[in-house]
């Protein structure tokens, strides 16, 4: 079931001298096994739409639904909301406070009140997931590299078994390698449990390899929601809008005005080299 | 000539258990030995616990070496009498930029440094409009540094080094914390610095696209100097960059497996423009054959 | 958002008072404070209410501002009004039933509120006409015959400008901890006390260490940018006396005067 956002319209000091919109009628639906990437610079909106999913922010105007039912209703759980939607904040190392690992992994699971075992069980589960090794599970989560510590945040939110995982900026500051390992982990996930993963990022580059559906945000508005090919085609207008289309769609275009014969739509490298290949072998 | 110059630096410390014993000696900086000359535009890169932020503050003579020396435009960094020199000689930016920003308005925060060195207070005005100017930020002057972007807050951060008239300026991955846009603001006023204002700059990063303009780049891994050169001899090395836990910008990648697959691109391409002048080059030659 | 809070509530304006010196004003706060326990007569109080319009007038800061701070103290001011009325001991004024109201009690209370309520809009003309910058700068220089004493005036009052600078900071992040966390399914409102103190854990500790990172990169920056204490130091913005700041001094004094004659006056 998906989660539906539906005109939503977001202010800050509503009625007052110094209202603000932060997000301007955004409707928007996100199904379940999609990785889906919110793409926007700061201060587009892109972090009050996501806070939105999980009901942490309320909509001045338009509804929220989930499995078809409005999250705003009296009788609606957000507790069992939050743990459905799984949302990972940006750094988010920085909310780790137990003594060690497999404790503040546990955290989630256990405010869901479930059964001792059941929480361990999960806990187990969602640091295998993130590939954390059992001889790191009583260390103190201090002591770890800064890509270790931002898996075991994420693993913190995984052992809720969310069917949808949100993730705001979840390779800022990592290295290459860090950040290729998380996006690594991430697509197992989906691939594994059929999770919806909604990445959200001021980087095209970091993502592209990765959505099946781009999200651009701008102003609080949503200026474009289609497959990545489609939305880097526009990459001028992304310009604008303080954005970028991932390196290679720019060489790409430039090779074709050249005169290559190749597909100026390709955005991963791999993509490119065939299509260049191809283009010298004719 | 010379300004920073480091003879077989070595830095190490003594990890210790929640009781305080010791449970072993970590080398963060192992055997390093490199010069950077006046007026250069120098990157250092390497991996998260690479040691290289660590090296960056030896040059502040923030952290002393273990052993081996630091010399910053000739001095000892290990000599107690000339530390404010150091300091004052090369300047340092940091990641966060909440976190060295002291001023509560723009123009007091890029006032700091001066105030510290005791600059009379007509001078100082004269630095902050002059720093400010060569930043871009001049405008926002009596601004709450709170109420900037990052980019603007790590140009603000690079204004108040800039005040105190170093030689040199270290930058400690300035552009980690930023969104693209203030990345980009970032390394334009970084490469002003050095091409306008002459300024030794020494930037450390693990951005691979913010090393292109550099004239000379150290890949640094566990503690050691790995790789040393121009940004092309580095960035051609593919295989051992991703063993070094890095990677090349796209085109790079590109033109690299081309070469892989057969074509015979030229190694280390850094630009969308070279890539299209080689794959044209080679075009025309085929044509040629036919 | 929670960034644009202004603390110390400083109302931006451009007034004789908001371009005094801050010395000026805090002598001139601490000289407001002494005629209001030194006084103890109406005429005496009908003087500081003069005073204390003609500068709220010259302020140009809304009268509603300075009533904002009376708010926190309102229980204060009637929690003493109604002790001093009722326990005063004295010639009898009102007395129904056991409880007993004398002169001396309601003179008394009279006056506690009076003086409560003109130092709380008293001090807080101060601070709103002046930045926390300027204030401590103020208190850096005014207060800073203490350093014969060996009382580390330079080093409180950046401490003072540090911690204004940095707490919007922290309380953002406290939002954001706090919205992780509750994300995590952790309820900070539900539960009796205990349980809400216990809540709190995973909001604390993060906050701290990250506090404590702060604090750490913040001593590192500023030792990099070559601080060492108030020593050798030079002002970006030294504060100067200038005419008006001798003018203002010359009212405050005769303020005092006036006071001081009336009680001498009055007995």
């Amino acid at each position: 079931m998906p989660i539906l956002v539906n005109h939503v319209t977001y202010k800050y000091n509503p009625d007052t001298a110094m209202e603000k919109t932060a997000l301007d009628d955004v409707s928007l639906e996100i199904k379940e096994g999609e990785i889906l990437a919110i793409i926007g610079h700061t201060g587009s909106g892109k972090s009050t739409l996501v806070q939105h999913l999980n009901g942490l922010m309320k909509a001045t105007e338009g509804g929220v639904y989930f499995d078809g039912e409005n999250i705003y209703s009296k009788d609606f759980s957000l507790k069992q909301l939050r743990s459905n939607v799984g949302l990972v904040f940006q750094y988010p190392e920085h909310q780790l406070f137990e003594a060690d690992v497999f404790s503040d992994v546990c955290f989630g699971p256990r405010n869901m009140g479930l059964e001792r075992k059941e929480v361990e069980m999960r806990a187990y589960t969602a640091l295998k997931q993130v590939g954390i090794e059992d001889e790191y599970f009583y260390q103190s989560p201090f002591d770890l590299s800064g890509g270790q510590k931002r898996r075991v945040a994420i693993a913190g939110v995984l052992a809720m078994k969310p069917r949808f995982l949100v993730l705001d900026e979840p390779t800022a500051g990592l290295d290459p390698k860090g950040r290729d390992d998380i996006f690594e982990k991430i697509v197992q996930i989906r691939e594994e449990t059929n999770t919806g993963i909604v990445l959200v990022s001021h980087s095209m580059e970091d993502v592209a390899n990765y959505a099946d559906r781009i999200v651009v945000m701008d102003h609080g508005k949503i200026v474009y929601n289609d497959v990545p090919s489609n939305v880097f085609k526009n990459y001028k207008h992304l310009e604008e809008i303080g954005l970028s289309a991932p390196q290679i769609s720019y060489a790409m275009h430039e090779l074709k005005d050249a005169g290559l014969d190749i597909n100026p739509d390709v955005y991963k490298v791999d993509d490119a080299v065939s299509q260049i290949l191809e283009a010298f072998r004719k | 000539m010379e300004i920073i110059k480091a003879e077989n630096l070595t830095f190490e410390y003594i990890r210790r258990d929640e009781e305080g014993n010791v449970e072993g000696i970590t080398t963060a900086v192992d055997n390093v030995s490199l010069d950077v000359k006046k007026g250069q535009f120098v990157a250092i890169l390497g991996a998260n616990g690479s040691g290289k932020s660590t090296f960056a503050k030896h040059i502040n003579a923030i952290l002393y070496p273990t052993e081996g020396t630091l010399y910053v435009d000739g001095n000892d960094t290990k000599d107690d009498d000339k530390l404010w020199t150091i300091r004052e000689t090369a300047g340092m930016v940091f990641q966060n930029p909440d976190n060295q920003i002291i001023g509560q308005v723009v123009e007091e925060d890029v006032g700091f440094g001066p105030e510290n060195m005791g600059v009379p207070t007509e001078e100082i005005w004269d630095r902050v409009k002059e720093s400010l100017k060569a930043v871009g930020m001049y405008e926002h002057r009596k601004e709450s540094p709170n109420h900037l972007s990052g980019g603007q807050k790590q140009r603000v951060s690079i204004a108040g080094v800039l005040a105190m008239h170093p030689k040199c300026i270290v930058l400690d991955e300035p552009t980690a914390m930023l969104d693209p846009v203030g990345r980009k603001e970032v390394i334009r006023a970084i490469r002003a610095l050095n091409d306008v204002e002459k300024i030794t700059v020494i930037l450390i990063t693990h951005y691979m696209e913010e090393i292109v303009h550099a004239d000379k780049v150290f890949v640094m891994s566990k503690g050691k100097v790995e790789m040393e050169g121009s940004p092309r001899e580095i960035l051609s090395q593919v295989d051992k960059l991703k063993e070094l836990r890095l990677d090349v910008p796209e085109v790079t990648m590109c033109a690299y497996k081309l070469r892989k697959a057969g074509l015979p691109i030229k190694e280390g391409v850094l630009t969308i423009d070279e890539l299209k002048d080689e794959l044209l080059r080679l075009k025309s030659i085929k044509k040629g054959e036919v | 958002m929670i960034r644009d809070i202004t603390l110390g509530q400083y109302y931006r304006a451009e007034s004789v008072i908001h371009s005094l010196d801050p010395r000026v004003k805090l002598s001139g706060t601490m000289i407001f404070l002494i005629s209001l326990f030194i006084n103890d007569n109406f005429i005496g109080y009908g003087v500081a209410l003069a005073f204390l319009a003609f500068v709220i007038a010259m302020s140009k800061v809304p009268f509603k501002f300075m009533v904002k701070g009376m708010k926190a103290i309102l229980f204060l001011l009637l929690f003493s009004a109604v002790l001093n009325l009722f326990l005063t001991p004295g010639e009898a004024w009102i007395s129904i039933w056991k409880i007993t109201i004398t002169k001396e009690g309601a003179k008394t209370a009279a006056f506690m509120a009076i003086r409560l309520t003109f130092l709380v809009i008293g001090s807080s003309i101060m601070t709103l006409t002046t930045t926390p910058n300027n204030l401590t700068d103020g208190m850096e220089k005014g207060l800073g015959f203490l350093k014969v004493i060996h009382v580390p005036v330079h080093e409180i009052s950046m401490m003072m400008s540090i911690a204004l600078r940095f707490i919007p900071i922290l309380l953002e992040e406290t939002d954001k901890i706090m919205k992780a966390q509750m994300a995590r399914g952790a309820d900070f409102e539900s539960g009796n006390l205990i349980k809400k103190v216990k809540s709190l854990v995973p909001l604390l500790i993060p906050l701290f260490i990250s506090a404590f990172r702060r604090a750490n990169d913040l001593a590192t920056a500023m030792e990099a940018r070559g601080y060492r204490g108030g020593d050798h130091r030079t002002k970006m913005k030294p504060l100067k006396y200038k005419k008006l700041d001798a003018m203002a001094y010359l009212v405050l004094f005769a303020y005092l005067g006036v006071i001081i004659g009336l009680k001498v006056v009055i007995k």
